[in-house]
Order: structure tokens, then sequence, then C-alpha cells
């Protein structure tokens, strides 16, 4: 059997049944790991005694009878920006390259209660910032499946750890649709809750009302797995959600009476919409232009949240910090100047201007009141219709030289994902195709509030009809 | 040219919550540094903050005591800015949406002047930590203790003309937070700081003259100087032809001067924005209504009150009311003895006295109602009389830890004397040596049996019943 082709559910399965063991699957993830990351580059850290220590006691547990979840023994990567007590959390930058956190992120917990083995941290775009994975301090991230191709981002060691086999399944983050993007370009099945659904405590953040931590995973079921392990209320974030809704529920989706939407912008769809009209939806191509103000409007209020939350990596207590320094004022500038990537000081140049004096109402509350627009517009889709399908990406996964010399789609390619975190909404990316280089397309169902569950369905009913 | 000085405050006044705004670390004041801190309020990378609903509702209190309409719609704001004490580079505040406005506090000055003060609003935050800065090796070190210690901001319209007003305004303050119990406003201990906007003008004008900020005020007699200081400082340079430069400046309560710190073209720009990591806060009517059937009785009605029910004195009224520890030593001693005249007698008398006399706080006071309530019981008899209860009561005030009442009276044998014969031969003794005032008294000078009393009470120690000595002094002299 190849450990490293099952789905989590899966390997969870013949682990439960003794068939492997969890240090046996622990072992074949990391022989995949020192093959292939050092051209791949999915990881930052990896602890491997930690993860042999965890899979004897988790199998100890197992043997006898204590089994603490569906994924129990299912070794799981995570990505650096999510906290690790005693395991660096560098989020991709020079400014964290040594931080140790000494507390778990509540989803850390989660995962470690639901014995789920953390083999290690995966690379990622510098700070969440970024849809290409190759911001990061620690080098870019090769996508598995063309090595002259980008990963996406921000997430790109999840995706890129999970696609090639270096991973059984991870945990990303996604703030514009850094969960979705990469899973997208690697074929993989990506998947962002609603907000607050998954606590963000111990999520560094990059964009407060944005941000929400999601599976990459290789089919929707391993989604609903793991969402059932992470999600839930979290006192300790007060933006959790208190919602009762059941990650258990893997019934068969009926699709007579579903009504799907596609933004008539997107025609390219029309293959993926026919299988979902084959399978009893029905399906409407209309007019959504209030996508099209989202990207600006995210980028405001994206870099505002980021400016002030990235500000307290100032060298004074922990991190990167400048050697040599003559006032207090100069020991922030530089160790901030030398401890940020470009596309990160962009950012926060970026954010601090529209936040100023005499700037604020002309972009950081004008944005405020777009992404009220765009809420309010996705409410009123929603009355009709239960789904919005769009492609994920503008294109399959592109090579850093077709976007050297177009700075703007580095930002403008976020123009299906980015409303989706504006609104708070549930979306997921999942393979519908292959395009002529035989790179995978993704598809997103957008769906509306506390909607995950029937979106995950629904993505998985169409992925089992394809095959 | 006759000038006035207009000013308004912003105080700051921590809540006394057992834990912080936005974490369950300790409020406690001292401990070694960085002890009292976590994860959380230390800004550490991923944490966020939670609302300690204890904060709101200490917040609610104040606001509802100092008259203000609260807020259904709350939000809290980031104020960003870089400082080391400052451990996640902004401040947790309320900007847009302060939780009260439009309040009055209605201030007594000491000569007497009562007059209304507007609050502007009130704003919920949280303190920032502290540096310390090394004398001999010129490091500076961070203490994150006080981060996340809750405060509310109190801005009040610019109704202040004098530094008196100012303190009388203080004074109220602290007076209601004790009584509510949510703050112990202590400006040694940095629990109340005051920030004072002044500004001049020429008397009758309507406009408002170029304001400074002074920052750094941390005693009342603090503030009383920096106003003197920087009223006249302002006074001189309009004088001078000056122009008056918005600013911010430091009182040096040391030197006794003020500078300027930064002026408004360098004032820091806080790019205020809602904080992400916590939702809207709706104060419900419920929570308000809460909170006022839940409201003590303030020092202006309990003053009122004191005059009414038990006779005190307006001024007394209002001295005994004006401090919560003066006010529950006094109602509860009232009580357990259910004899209010004698409890006013020695508290006035005797405890006045002895604060100004050894310079005493109220909330330094140790003696116990129940103490008191024996004393008054045993100075209210026979067995000792006024004088003799003097020595005791100071003996007892000052030291009352296990204070034996009736032991001291023994030892030092302050017991009345009432025996009729003892007293009797004091008097005729003091009759017999002074034949010149017994003359005065016969030749109809009867004011002079003050003095015979006095003699006879000096004789006996002290300790003769006064009753019994003036019926037998005037008993004696009628034989003559």
């Amino acid at each position: 059997m190849d450990i490293l082709k099952l789905t989590a559910l899966e390997l969870a399965h013949e682990i439960k049944i003794g068939k492997i063991t969890c240090v046996e699957a622990v072992k074949e993830v990391y022989k995949a790991y020192s093959e292939k990351d050092s051209s791949i580059n999915a990881y930052i850290s990896l602890d491997l005694d930690y993860a042999l220590k965890r899979a004897n006691e988790i199998q100890k547990r197992i043997d006898g009878g204590d089994i603490r979840s569906e994924l129990a023994g299912v070794p799981v990567a995570i990505k650096d920006n999510i906290c690790t007590k005693g395991l660096k959390t560098t989020c991709g930058s020079k400014m964290l390259g040594n931080f140790l956190p000494f507390y778990n992120a509540a989803v850390t917990e989660k995962l470690e209660q639901a014995d789920m083995i953390i083999l290690g941290k995966t690379n990622m775009d510098e700070f969440a910032m970024g849809a290409t994975g190759d911001t990061s301090f620690f080098g870019a991230v090769k996508n598995p499946l063309d090595h002259t191709r980008l990963s996406g981002g921000s997430s790109s060691g999840s995706a890129a750890a999970v696609a090639a086999n270096e991973a059984i399944i991870s945990l990303g983050s996604d703030t514009g649709g850094s969960v979705r993007q990469p899973a997208s370009y690697c074929g993989l099945f990506g998947f962002k809750p609603t907000y607050g659904l998954v606590s963000r405590y111990g999520l560094v953040a990059y964009a407060s009302s944005l941000d929400q931590i999601g599976p990459i995973a290789k089919d929707a079921n391993d989604c609903m797995a793991i969402m059932k392990i992470i999600s839930g209320n979290d006192p300790l974030d007060s933006t959790s959600l208190n919602a009762d809704i059941n990650f258990e529920d893997r019934e068969n989706i009926d699709f007579s009476g579903i009504k799907i939407a596609v933004p008539k912008q997107c025609a390219v769809m029309s293959s993926a919409a026919d299988k979902f009209k084959a399978m009893g939806a029905s399906v409407d191509y209309i007019e959504i232009p209030f996508f099209d103000y989202a990207v600006a409007a995210y980028y405001i209020i994206a870099t505002a949240e980021a400016s002030s939350n990235l500000s307290r990596f100032d060298g004074v207590k922990y991190g990167y910090k400048t050697d040599n320094y003559g006032s207090l004022a100069e020991m922030y500038r530089k160790t901030r100047s030398e401890g940020f990537g470009s596309e990160v000081k962009k950012r926060i140049l970026l954010g601090t201007f529209v936040l100023s004096s005499g700037y604020y109402d002309a972009y950081y509350k004008k944005a405020l009141k777009i992404k009220e627009l765009v809420k309010n517009n996705f409410s009123k889709l929603f009355e009709e219709y239960d789904f919005i399908l769009t492609p994920t990406t503008v294109s399959s996964a592109p090579k850093p030289e077709e976007l050297k010399n177009d700075s703007l789609r580095r930002y403008t390619d976020d123009v299906y994902t980015v409303p989706v975190n504006l609104a708070g909404l549930p979306a997921v990316s999942f393979p519908y195709g292959k395009d002529e280089n035989g790179m995978p397309l993704g598809a997103q169902l957008i769906g509306q509030r506390l909607s995950d569950v029937k979106l995950l369905k629904t993505a998985k009913a169409f992925t089992e009809v394809v095959r | 040219m006759n000038y006035e000085t207009v000013i308004g405050l912003e105080v700051h006044v921590e809540l006394a919550t057992e834990s912080k705004i936005f974490c369950s670390c300790t409020t406690k004041f001292g401990g070694a540094p960085n002890t009292h801190c976590c994860p959380i309020c230390t800004g550490m990378p991923g944490t966020l903050p939670t609302l300690n609903r204890k904060v709101l509702d200490y917040a609610v209190t104040a606001g509802l005591a100092l008259n203000c309409e609260i807020q259904k719609n709350n939000r809290f704001d980031r104020k960003n800015y870089f400082y080391p004490d400052l451990p996640k580079a902004y401040q947790i505040s309320q900007l847009y949406m302060p939780f009260a406005r439009n309040g009055k506090v209605e201030i007594t000055t000491r000569s007497g002047v009562t007059k209304n003060i507007g609050i502007h609003e009130i704003h919920m935050e949280e303190d920032a930590g502290k540096l310390i800065h090394s004398e001999t090796d010129g490091i500076t070190l961070t203490d994150y203790n006080r981060c996340g210690v809750p405060l509310i901001e109190i801005v009040s319209e610019p109704d202040f003309r004098s530094a008196d007003e100012v303190i009388a305004y203080l004074e109220k303050i602290k007076s209601i937070f004790e009584y509510l119990g949510i703050s112990d406003c202590k400006m040694q201990e940095g629990s109340m700081r005051c920030d004072v906007n002044l500004s001049v003008r020429e008397v009758g004008s309507e406009t408002l003259g170029t304001r400074t900020e002074m920052k750094n005020l941390n005693s009342f007699r603090g503030i009383e100087r920096a106003i003197k200081f920087e009223a006249e400082r302002q006074i001189r340079a309009i004088e001078a032809g000056e122009k008056i430069v918005q600013e911010t400046r430091r009182w040096d309560d040391l030197k006794g001067v003020g500078y300027a710190m930064r002026t408004k073209e360098n004032a820091q720009d806080y790019r205020y924005f809602p904080e992400p990591d916590i939702p809207p806060i709706i104060i419900s009517d419920d929570t308000v209504n809460r909170i006022i059937t839940a409201m003590p009785e303030f020092a202006d009605t309990k003053a009122k009150r004191y005059n009414e029910q038990f006779g005190l004195s307006k001024g007394d009224a209002e001295l005994v009311a004006g401090s919560k520890h003066l006010a529950e030593l006094f109602e509860k001693t009232v009580e357990l003895t259910g004899n209010p005249k004698e409890v006013r007698y020695w508290l006035v008398g005797q405890i006045f006295y002895l604060m100004n006399e050894k310079g005493i706080a109220p909330e330094d006071i140790k003696l116990s109602p129940e103490m008191f309530a024996e004393f008054v019981n045993i100075a209210s008899s026979d067995r000792i009389n006024k004088q003799a209860g003097k020595i005791v009561f100071e003996a007892m005030f000052m030291s009352p830890e296990r204070f034996d009442i009736e032991g001291f009276i023994k030892e030092n044998g302050l017991e009345q004397v009432d025996d009729t014969e003892t007293i009797r031969s004091a008097v005729r003794e003091v009759i017999n040596n002074n034949p010149k005032t017994v003359q005065q008294y016969l030749s109809g000078q009867t004011k002079v049996v003050g003095f015979f009393v006095g003699q006879v009470m000096k004789a006996t120690g002290g300790k003769a019943k006064p009753d019994t000595v003036n019926k037998l002094v005037n008993e004696e002299l009628n034989k003559l």
C-alpha cells in the first residue's frame, strides 16, 4: 500500500484497523520530504524527533482503543504563521526568523488533542502577504506539479507539501485567497471557512477582520474531518462564532432545487456548470458587478490592518533587531527596514498611508463602505441562489517570469477570492479540470454564512461525478 | 489687562477590577517586573484581546455616576504609535464611539462656590507598561506589569477657571469613585492621572485662546503649582506680544517648572481605526438599569441626610460624607450604639482634630466601628467624664489594634469620681484656699462659680463628675 497516496481519512482508517502504524506514516512522509523538499522548499521547520515521539504515544493509545478523533495518528503540516509552542514560528520572515513561541495557537492545541501529529511548519509568503509563494525570506516554493511554475500563496508550503506528498493534509490561512489559490494551483482542495468558525488565537495576524485558518487537502471529506477538529467557539477569540454546525454530516447532497449563480464574466466555468446541471442543479449566468470593487477595498482594509498588526515587530521584545543604532528611532527604523521584505514593507507603507490623518475618510472609511456593500450584495444573491460558482484564479499556476513585468497582476489575480473574505463567507476551491499544459484548474464555490458543510458536500459530489 | 484662565481636564482613572481589561492577569500594583503579564497583555504574535465584562460594568457605573448618557453602541479603536512601553505598538482605546457622553459634575470649591463642570465624554482604554532607566549602565528596561490595566479617560469641557475648581473636581471624582468601589484614585500610585489643557483670555472674551497641554501631573499640589506656573507664563508671553504655541508641555514638579515637549506640527498621527479583534459591544438598557439600581448613596445625598437626620452641621456633614471611610465609620457606629449625638460629638470633636493634628488621611484610619461603639457606650455612661474620655480616645485612635478601653481606664485611674464626701471635701478645700474669690462671689459676682468648679476638677485629677462638682460647689457657696 502506498501510504502517501491515501487521503487523511483513509490513512486514519488503516491506522485504526492496524494495517499501518503512526510511526510508519510519519517515516514515510518524512522520506518524501527528505527526497523532495530541497527542490520544493515546502517546509521551513520540520521536527522529526517530536513527530516520532508523538507518533509513539498516539500509537499506544490507538492500540489501547483510545481513538481521539477521526484523524488520530495522521501527520499534518501547518503554516508557519500558526504558533507552535517550542517550534519556530517565522511567518516566512527574517523578522521572526528565530521566534520560538511559548504558547500554542488554538488550532495547534486542537490538532494535538485530536492526536494528529504535527510534522512541521510550512513555508509561506512573508507574513501571508502575496499570492506567489516567492516572497518568503526562506526562499520561493516550487509548484510540485511543474517546478518551473509558482505554487501560489500565501499558504504556498501548505499546498506544495500536500501536492508533493510531503504531507497528508495541511492547514493554511486565508485572508484574500491564500488557502484557495495555492490549492487551486496545486490541484487540491482548499477550504476557507465562514469567518469566526475557526479560532484565530495564535494565528499571527495579517488582516484581523479577514484572516481565517482553513485546510488544504486531497478531498472534501478530509476538509470536513479536519474542520470538525479545528472549528468551534474559543473564548480567547472574541470574533469566534458560537455556531451549531455539523462537520460529521457526510450524507450525499440532493441537487434538485439547488440553484447556482455564475457571474457572466466567468463563461470559462460553463463546463463545470454543465456538470452541476447534469446532477440536477439549476444554473443562471448573472451580472455580478461588485467583484471589481472588492479588490481595491480589500487592499485598503487588509494593508491598513496589517500596518497596525505588524507594528509590534519593532526589535524591542523578540525577533530580529538591528545591530547598530544610535537612537530609539534609528533602532526602530533599521530593525524594520532590515527585518521585513519588500512586499511586506510595500503593504505597511500603503496601510499607514490609508489610515493617516487626512486620508482616512477618502480611503479607509470608503473601503469599509464597499465592504458593507459587498456583504449586502452577497446576501441579496443568497436569497435566490445557494452558491456562486467562479474560477478560483484567473489562470492556472503561472511561471514567475510571467509576473515579472506585470506587478499589478500580483494583486488583480485575487478578484474572485477576496470578495469572499470581505463578506466573511465560506468558499471551497476544488480541481475541475486541466489546462493545455496539464496544470490543474480550480473552481470556487461560494456559499452563504455557515453553509460550510453544504459547500464541502457539493464540491465532493462534483468530484465524484467527474471521477 | 485682566485675564481669566480656561482649563479643561483629561483625567485617567484606573479601574479596580481584579484582572486586566483584555486578559486574566492580575492588576495588583507592584510586583517584580514582568510577573503580572502573559502573551496577551505583552502583545505576543497571534494573541487576541477579549474584553473583561467587569471593566465594562465599572466603566458604565462611572459614566452614570458622572451623569453621562451611556452609549448603546460601543466599539474599540486602535491608537497606533511606537514606544517601548507599548508592546503591541498600539493602544486599544475608544476614539470614534466612547461609551459615555454629555455628563456633568457639581463641585464646591474651598471658598464655597458651587458650579457644574461638563463632561464631554468618557472612554475605556488599556494602560501601557513602564520604562526603567538604569542610572549605572545607561540601559533602559521595560516592565509590562501595568500593560492592560483598565483605564477610563474622563474628558471635561473647558469649564474650569481656577486651580481651586480643578482640585474640587478631582476630589469630587475621587470621592464618587471611592463610594462606587471602582477605583482608589491614588495619584501617587498612578491610579489617577491628570492632563491639564490650559489657555488664557481677556475677561469677557467669548473665544478661547490657544491652549497648551500639560502632562505628567501626579499630585494635587503639583497640579495647583503647574496651573499657576502655566497661566502666568502664558499671560507674560501675551503681554510681551508673543504668540502662544499649541504644544504639549511637561511639568517638572521637583524643579517647579514646565517645559515644552512637542508642538502641534510635530504631533503624532495615531492612525486610529476600529479594533478588528473586538466586535462592537452593545450596552443594553438592562445593563444600565441593573447598574443604576445597585448605585450607592453618594456624598451629596449622604451629607444632606446627616444634616437632617443626625443634626450634623452642614460643614461637618460634608466632611464626614466626603470620605467613604469616615461615612462608613460614622454610620456603622451610629447603628451599633443607637446614639448619633454622642458619635457625632467624638467624630467631629476628636477624629477631625486628631486627623488634622497627626496628618492622618481618612482611608488610613484604623479605628473600627465596633471599638468606636464600645468607647461611645462607656463615654456616654457615668464611668468617665469628657476630659478623661479625650485621653482614652486619643490613645485608642492612634493604636486601636487590640486596644483595651477598660484596662486603659483602670491603669490610668481615669474612672469618674462621684463620691459626695470626697468631692465635698475637695470643694471645701478650694473655698478655704481662695478667700479673695469667695469675697467676689459674696459681692454678687456669681460667674466665679466656674472658677471653683475648675479648681475642684483640677484637684480631683479631672476625674470628678462635673454635675456633682457643680451641685456641691453651689451648695457650699450658699452656706457661706
